[in-house]
């Protein structure tokens, strides 16, 4: 099985407080720790497992800056084959579209089974995977919690809905499908792993080897442009108890006992 | 502005979901005086018309036993061959939403927006929509070229219901327009979520733990703390993904919805999938370290600090009464 994953690198929010900058036109990123998407995570190691499974090759590809390399290095430490990077200043303000074309233009220049994204990224948009199916004419399934191989023309796929209820399908390969997290339990990636492939010669594709033509992608060719950040007016939110420990234990103790929490 | 707005009703039972008068009211919020119609896609669907027909302009239905159950793969098919190329679809981002909307953008060359809260209105084609990134940490405006339609996703329970029922519309029958659905993903059936040791959804009191908890033997923390209350442990959707416990103990729209009178929310950030969750307007203590988490925004009580030393201090003060 040839498999591609698409991943991203992102802040991340288990490792930074995410806080709109002074004017307002981006998050403040002096001092952020960016980190692979965590569903693009799961969805690499569901690959290597799938790999070590019946076989194949693993391929990583990321649509990104320089600084991208890495999450694609420690994709590959983990125990991905290969690493493609997608940089070009002309990507820059790509939408979900322009993204979501860019890989297609990558997938076509290989020869896939498999096809997989993260369920989302930083954006919360859950979107590309389901934009580059389209583009690709392939079967598609979000949220797959569950995969099994059936024979090399189709697989088993489960898909997280309402609930926590599982929808089971069958689908025809090539397919494209999004990882929703949960589904495997990520390897640790530890620095000698990171080491083995410190060398490795990671491929840069620009607007011109993917045959993009630099119009159609990047903000020239978004229909959807972000336009600032803020922090909106949300009537007046929780009352912080404020004082010593103490204080604050006391307070909350009246409050539960007054609402039925304690019993 | 582009064409007419639609509005994707989805439905479980014959029972339409609440964001069926949810999108009216975003479309209203598009356009004041839009002419609105719905659509209704599945099998036997005539009892869900007739629930939404009073909100919509027009209700238009595709009917088809290969519908039973609602596979966005052959339903986007459909669609493309009923909708009018220019038209605005709104959709609820929910699972379904998010398996149908992105691709069907690209079937039809619209512009897409995902998880929309809000709409901030509309100047000549361009709509300005309001969403949300990093689970709600921060929000944004964003444009969006509506010139050759656009396909949104609007986020459950972010618009009121409209209630007002004043369009009174006909119902379409467009199933002869449907052409082929057949598609290379194939629906086999539905696994019930695994029951659990406890029962969430019939407690009264929750102490509910998020990534805050940081470690899986800290969770004795949470334990010593519901032992004391006479509540019982739940958590947000990372500490399942850790293993650290049940899918059954997770509330939201991926778990379990719950109608306790009393939540404790202890290092849990609040993401919209988390409190699509909590149900039934409990009284909501939101206990986390970081001040400007969403949590705070609509919790009733919020107490800045770390869990794992305030959680320990509350559980003896409970013990001493």
């Amino acid at each position: 099985m040839e498999i591609l994953v698409c991943v991203k690198r992102v802040p991340d929010t288990a490792e930074n407080e995410i806080e709109v900058n002074s004017d307002g036109t981006d998050i403040e990123r002096d001092d952020l720790v960016y980190s692979v998407n965590e569903w693009d995570n799961y969805a690499v190691e569901e690959a290597i497992q799938i790999k070590d499974n019946v076989g194949g090759s693993v391929t990583v590809v990321s649509v990104g800056d320089e600084e991208s390399e890495e999450v694609v290095r420690r994709e590959m430490a983990m125990g991905a084959d290969n690493g493609i990077l997608l940089s070009d200043d002309a990507f820059e303000g790509s939408d979900g579209k322009g993204v979501a074309s860019l890989l297609k233009a990558a997938v076509e220049k290989g020869k896939y089974d498999l096809i997989l994204t993260g369920a989302q990224a930083d954006d919360g948009a859950a979107q590309v995977g389901g934009m580059l199916a389209a583009m690709l004419d392939l079967p598609y399934a979000s949220l797959v919690n569950k995969i099994e191989m059936i024979d090399d023309q189709k697989i088993k796929v489960g898909r997280e809905i309402e609930g926590g209820n599982q929808e089971m399908n069958e689908i025809d390969l090539p397919c494209v499908l999004s990882i929703q997290t949960g589904i495997n339990e990520p390897r640790y990636v530890g620095i000698r792993g990171i080491r083995k492939v410190a060398s490795v010669e990671i491929p840069v594709h620009g607007a011109g080897d993917l045959g993009v033509a630099a119009d159609s992608v990047g903000d020239a060719g978004a229909k959807v442009k972000r336009l600032d950040y803020f922090m909106p007016e949300l009537g007046e939110g929780a009352e912080m108890l404020e004082g010593s420990t103490e204080e604050i234990v006391e307070k909350l103790i009246e409050l539960l006992k007054a609402k039925g929490g304690l019993k | 502005m582009a064409g007419q707005i639609f509005a994707y009703i989805r439905f479980k039972d014959g029972v339409p979901d609440d964001s069926a008068l949810e999108l009216v009211a975003a479309a209203k919020k598009i356009a004041a005086d839009a002419s609105v119609s719905a659509l209704v896609v599945g099998s036997g669907v005539d009892a869900v018309c007739n629930e939404v027909v009073s909100s919509y302009q027009e209700v238009w239905k595709i009917d088809s036993d290969a519908l039973a159950y609602p596979n966005a793969e052959m339903i986007r098919k459909a669609l493309i061959n009923i909708l009018p190329k220019d038209c605005i679809l709104l959709v609820p981002h929910d699972t379904f939403g998010m398996d149908l909307a992105p691709g069907l953008s690209i079937k039809m060359d619209s512009a897409f927006v995902a998880d929309a809260v809000d709409f901030e209105g509309l100047e000549g084609d361009t709509l300005k929509v309001i969403r949300q990134e990093y689970g709600g940490a921060v929000t944004t405006h964003v444009n969006c070229d509506i010139s050759a339609g656009a396909v949104i996703n609007v986020r459950p329970g972010s618009f009121p219901a409209d209630e007002s029922k004043a369009a009174g519309g006909a119902v379409v029958d467009k199933s002869g327009e449907a052409g082929d659905m057949a598609a290379g993903r194939r629906y086999l059936e539905t696994v019930a979520a695994e029951v659990g040791d406890v029962d969430i959804t019939k407690e009264d009191v929750l102490v509910s733990i998020g990534r805050g908890i940081e470690d899986e033997d800290n969770i004795e923390i949470a334990d010593d703390l519901a032992e004391a209350m006479g509540a019982v442990v739940s958590c947000s959707r990372p500490i399942v993904d850790a293993k650290w416990l049940e899918k059954s103990r997770q509330v939201g729209t991926s778990g379990q919805t719950v109608k306790p009178k009393v939540y404790l929310a202890c290092g849990i950030s609040g993401s919209f999938q988390h409190l699509g969750g909590l149900k039934g307007n409990p009284f909501v203590v939101a206990i986390n370290k970081n001040p400007k988490a969403p949590i705070f925004q609509i919790a009733d009580v919020g107490i800045e600090a770390d869990i794992l030393d305030f959680l320990p201090e509350l559980t003896d003060a409970i013990s001493e009464q």
